[in-house]
C-alpha cells in the first residue's frame, strides 16, 4: 500500500502545491505553521476539497485525476481520518461511533459492533462503549477517534493535527499510543502537525512545509540537522535521543548515558533543544551536567546564530551565536566539547 | 434614576410593565368572563367536538406535510451553494409576511376548479380541492410550514458541518449521512420547528376561510367557530378561545420541556 499525490489548490490568497510520496507502513509528516495549506492538502487527499489540478493515486488506484476527468469521492475512498477536535458524533454511543464506518460500508450491526469493541479494547477502553462521547476526557475521545478511523482496515490514513488539542500529560501518552498502532498500520499514513515533537517521533519522513509548498523534506533527523531555512532552523532544531530510562538515566541506544531532571522508567526520547547546547574549547569543570566530546561536522549560519552539527558517541545539534562561533575559532573537523544541563532535557515516552 | 447594578431605568421599566400587562390583560380578561359552571357542557356539545377534532387532525397533517417538503428545503437552503439560493429563501417565506387571506386567494386561483392546477385536476380525475377537509390542511400548510423551514434552516446552520465531513471519510454518502448524522444533530431544531409550524397551523383563520370555506364538520376549524360564535353566542366564543388558549399553553410548555430536556442531555 502506498501513496502518491500531486496537489495544486488555491484557497484564497494561499495557492498549495505539494508533491508527496508514502511507502507501505510509512508516517509522513507534514510540518508548518497555520495557514500554511497543510490542512487543505488533507482535504483534497480525503476527498473533500476538489483540486483544481491533483493526481492521487493509492495502492496503484487512482482516487483524483483533474487531467482526466477522475475525481473518487470521500466516501468511496478507503481511508481513516483523525481529526484535530476528534468529531465524535454526540448522538452515538462510543460503541456506535466506531462502528459507523462499518456499518455504512455494509457489514451487518453484530460484526460492526464486535469489530469496534475488538477495537477498543486494542486503544484500551474497553468497557466505555456504553457511554457517549460528551462523557470521555480529551485523551479518551481522540483514542475512540483513532479506533473509528482504522477499525476498516483502510489503504490511508490521515492525521489532522492529532494531538493539539490535548492537555500536554495527556499528550504524552496519546502520542505513545499513537506511535505504537502506527507501527502496527499496514496503509501509508500522512500526519499534519504544527507541533516538531509529533513529527520527529511519530514519523518516518518529514515534509516541511510553507505558504503551500515544501521547504524541505528528509527524515526527521535529516531535517533537524540541516535545516535548510531559518523557519525550519526554528521549528525543528530538537535532537530526539531514543533510548531506556531508569530512575534519572537514559542509556542511549546508539551508546552514551543522558541524565535528565525527571524520572522516567522504559524506553523513552531524550529531547534536547539545540540552544541548550553548549560548547566549549575544553571539558568544562565539575557540575550536574551532560558533558560528551563531539566533533563538528557542519555549519549552517542562520541569522545570529550558527547551527552545528555534532558528531560523536551522542549526536546533537547545537545553537551558538555567531560572535562566540568565531571568538572560539570553530570549523568543520573541530574537536569541542558539548554540555546540557539535566533539567534542559526532556524526556518523551515513546 | 436607578443606575445601581441590577436597576431598571424608569424610562425603560414603564414601557416594559405596559408591554405586560397589554400582552397578559386580555388572556385574564378571557378567564374572568369565561362561564365556568357552563364549561363542561359546553365543551361536549357536538359542534365543539367536531371543531376541536378538525383541527387538530388537520393541524397535524399540514405539521408532517410541512416536515415531508419543509426539512428537504430548509437542508438545500442551508448546505448548497446553489445560484439564487437568497431568492429561493425569500420566495418560501413570502407567506411569513403575506397576510393570510391573500394566500388564501392565490390557492384559490391555483387549484380552485377554474384555477391553473385545479382546471386539471378536476378534467382529469374529478378531483375538486375547495371547501374540502384537503383545502384546510393546504391552507394551513402554505402558511405554516414557512415556519419549520426557517427553524430548521437555522439549526442546520448552526450544526458543525464538519460532522459531514466525518461522515464522508466513514463511506458515508450524502443521504446517509444526513439520515444518520445530521439529522439526528438537529433532531431539537427540528421538533421545536414542528411545535411552532403546528401551533400556527392551528391558529390558522384567513387563508382557510377563503380557501376552505367554513362548512361544520368538513372545513370549520376552531378558529373558525369561534369567530362564527362569537355573533351569535359570546358564552360559547369564549369557551372555545379557552380551549385553543390551553392548547397554545400546552404547546409552549411542550417546547420549553423539550429544549431544557435537550439542554440537560447534552450537557
Amino acid at each position: 500500500m502506498s501513496l502518491a499525490a500531486e496537489v495544486r489548490v488555491r484557497r484564497g490568497p494561499l495557492a498549495v502545491a505539494l508533491d508527496l510520496e508514502v511507502d507501505d507502513g510509512g508516517v509522513l509528516a507534514v510540518l508548518g505553521p497555520n495557514g500554511a495549506g497543510k490542512s487543505t492538502l488533507l482535504r483534497v487527499l480525503a476527498g473533500l476539497l476538489e483540486p483544481d489540478d491533483a493526481r492521487v493515486l493509492v495502492d496503484g488506484v487512482v482516487w483524483d485525476d483533474v487531467a482526466a476527468g477522475v475525481h473518487l469521492p470521500a466516501h468511496r475512498r478507503p481511508l481513516g481520518m483523525v481529526f484535530q477536535d476528534h468529531l465524535l458524533f454526540p448522538h452515538l454511543s462510543v460503541t456506535e461511533n466506531v462502528a459507523f464506518g462499518l456499518r455504512c460500508r455494509g457489514v451487518r450491526r453484530a460484526a460492526a459492533r464486535a469489530a469496534a469493541g475488538e477495537w477498543l479494547a486494542r486503544v484500551g477502553l474497553d468497557g466505555l462503549g456504553d457511554r457517549r462521547p460528551g462523557a470521555l476526557s480529551g485523551g479518551q475521545a481522540q483514542r475512540v477517534a483513532l479506533a473509528r478511523a482504522l477499525v476498516g482496515a483502510p489503504a490511508l490514513l490521515l492525521l489532522d493535527e492529532p494531538l493539539s488539542a490535548l492537555d500536554a500529560r495527556t499528550r504524552l501518552t496519546v502520542r505513545a499510543e499513537l506511535r505504537r498502532h502506527l507501527g502496527e498500520f499496514a496503509g501509508s499514513t500522512v500526519l499534519v502537525t504544527h507541533d516538531p515533537v509529533d513529527a520527529m517521533a511519530l514519523a518516518d519522513r518529514v515534509l516541511v512545509v510553507e505558504d503551500g509548498a515544501v521547504v524541505q523534506a528528509g527524515t526527521p533527523a535529516d531535517v533537524s540537522r540541516h535545516p535548510r531555512t531559518d523557519y525550519v532552523a526554528r521549528l525543528v532544531g530538537l535532537s530526539l535521543l531514543p533510548g531506556v530510562a531508569s530512575g534519572r538515566r537514559v542509556r542511549l541506544d546508539g551508546g552514551g548515558v543522558v541524565a535528565v531532571a525527571e524520572e522516567a522508567d522504559g524506553p523513552v526520547f531524550a529531547a534536547v533543544r539545540p540552544e541548550s547546547v553548549a560548547l566549549f574549547l575544553s571539558r568544562p569543570d565539575g557540575s550536574p551536567r551532560n558533558v560528551w566530546p563531539v566533533r563538528l561536522t557542519g555549519a549552517t549560519p542562520h541569522g545570529a546564530t550558527v547551527r552545528c552539527e555534532l558528531d560523536g558517541e551522542v549526536p546533537l545539534v547545537a545553537d551558538v551565536t555567531a560572535a562566540a562561533f568565531a571568538e572560539m575559532g570553530l570549523a568543520p573537523g573541530a574537536r569541542v566539547w558539548a554540555a546540557v544541563k539535566a533539567s534542559e532535557v526532556a524526556v518523551y515516552t515513546r | 434614576m436607578s443606575r445601581h447594578r441590577g436597576g431598571v431605568p424608569a424610562p425603560l421599566l414603564v414601557p416594559a410593565l405596559l408591554a405586560v400587562a397589554f400582552l397578559v390583560l386580555p388572556l385574564a380578561g378571557l378567564l374572568v368572563r369565561a362561564p365556568w359552571p357552563d364549561l363542561l357542557p359546553q365543551l361536549t356539545t357536538p359542534a365543539v367536538g367536531e371543531a376541536l377534532r378538525l383541527s387538530l387532525v388537520s393541524a397535524t397533517l399540514a405539521t408532517l406535510v410541512s416536515l415531508v417538503l419543509g426539512v428537504p428545503l430548509a437542508w438545500v437552503l442551508a448546505r448548497t451553494r446553489a445560484r439564487g439560493r437568497s431568492l429561493l429563501r425569500a420566495l418560501v417565506t413570502v407567506p411569513l409576511v403575506l397576510p393570510p387571506v391573500v394566500g388564501g386567494v392565490a390557492l384559490f386561483l391555483v387549484l380552485g376548479r377554474q384555477g391553473l392546477l385545479g382546471r386539471w385536476l378536476d378534467e382529469a380525475f374529478g378531483v375538486t380541492v375547495p371547501f374540502t377537509t384537503t383545502a384546510v390542511v393546504i391552507a394551513e400548510t402554505f402558511v405554516a410550514m414557512p415556519f419549520l423551514v426557517i427553524s430548521v434552516e437555522g439549526a442546520l446552520r448552526a450544526a458543525d458541518v464538519r460532522f459531514d465531513d466525518a461522515a464522508a471519510t466513514l463511506g458515508a454518502d450524502r443521504w446517509t449521512t444526513f439520515r444518520r448524522v445530521t439529522l439526528p444533530l438537529v433532531a431539537p431544531g427540528i421538533a421545536a420547528g414542528a411545535v411552532l409550524c403546528w401551533a400556527r397551523a392551528l391558529g390558522e383563520f384567513g387563508a382557510t376561510i377563503t380557501f376552505a370555506g367554513n362548512f361544520p364538520g368538513t372545513t370549520q376549524t376552531m378558529p373558525l367557530a369561534v369567530y362564527l360564535a362569537l355573533q351569535q353566542e359570546p358564552e360559547a366564543a369564549i369557551v372555545l378561545s379557552l380551549v385553543l388558549l390551553a392548547v397554545s399553553l400546552a404547546t409552549l410548555l411542550l417546547l420549553r420541556d423539550r429544549w431544557l430536556g435537550r439542554a440537560s442531555v447534552s450537557a
